[in-house]
């Protein structure tokens, strides 16, 4: 598995720079995710990440993008769980790319 | 069923899919591989049935700690197949009573079903894939 140099500390990532242990996440591997994604950081973002590591702190797994935006008009009102807010956010993929600044493995069900 | 409501479907083809889960949760990877399995058959938007039988019905145990085994506890992602709108989950009833559980020790929202109304169950499926 490669690693990575994260402010000084060394994580270790999956082939697609997804981060292999979910407990040494913090802001740091963040931020250094989201310059990987191209992904600049703003409070919106943050809350899709923090609401994705609840998510799995939950149910243990990293969700469909599907079931993401369901989940997100849940708590947070239907005018952010919708494709466009989150595609707006996370161009690349909400699920991918919000999973894997949150520090989450790749979503299921996603190809 | 209207033509209307196929073309809202887009061209995709529903089968209705059942999923025979057999086994203890954890010592082999069956029920985790399962339940990706049938994640995956929910993200493109299938008919999903699954059922716990034999050691399978020890999958929906509450309560369940996998600290000493050092393996990931899943078992709390059965609660968000709800969210997958994967709704049918049965129990096999001659299972739980040979364990002697109810439904009340498991952390879903389960349909028991005798071996005859299961095996009418399975009768009605496009596919059937054991776990």
């Amino acid at each position: 598995m490669p690693m990575v140099d994260i402010a000084g500390k060394d994580y270790e990532v999956d082939e697609e720079g997804y981060l292999i242990d979910l407990s040494q996440w913090n802001e740091d591997v963040a931020k250094y995710m989201a310059v990987e994604e191209k992904v600049e950081l703003t409070d919106s973002h943050w809350e899709v990440v923090n609401f994705l590591r609840e998510y799995y702190a939950e149910y243990q797994i990293a969700p469909a993008v599907r079931v993401l935006t369901k989940a997100i008009g849940k708590k947070l009102g239907p005018d952010k769980g919708n494709n466009k807010y989150l595609y707006e956010l996370f161009p690349y993929g909400p699920a991918k790319q919000a999973c894997k600044i949150a520090g989450l493995p790749k979503p299921t069900g996603c190809i | 069923m209207s033509d209307m409501d196929d073309m809202d479907e887009g061209s995709g083809i529903v089968k209705k899919f059942m999923f025979l889960n057999r086994k203890a949760p954890h010592g082999t990877v069956y029920a985790l591989e399962g339940l990706e399995v049938v994640l995956i058959t929910a993200a493109f938007d299938q008919d999903v049935s699954m059922v716990f039988t034999d050691d399978g019905v020890y999958q929906l145990l509450k309560g369940i700690d996998t600290k000493g085994i050092e393996v990931k506890d899943f078992s709390k992602t059965y609660r968000a197949l709800d969210g997958y709108d994967i709704e049918k989950l049965y129990v096999d009833q001659a299972s739980m009573d040979a364990r002697g559980l109810t439904e009340d020790d498991l952390i879903v929202d389960v349909t028991t079903l005798s071996v005859a109304e299961m095996a009418n169950l399975m009768a009605e499926q496009d596919v059937v894939i054991s776990f």
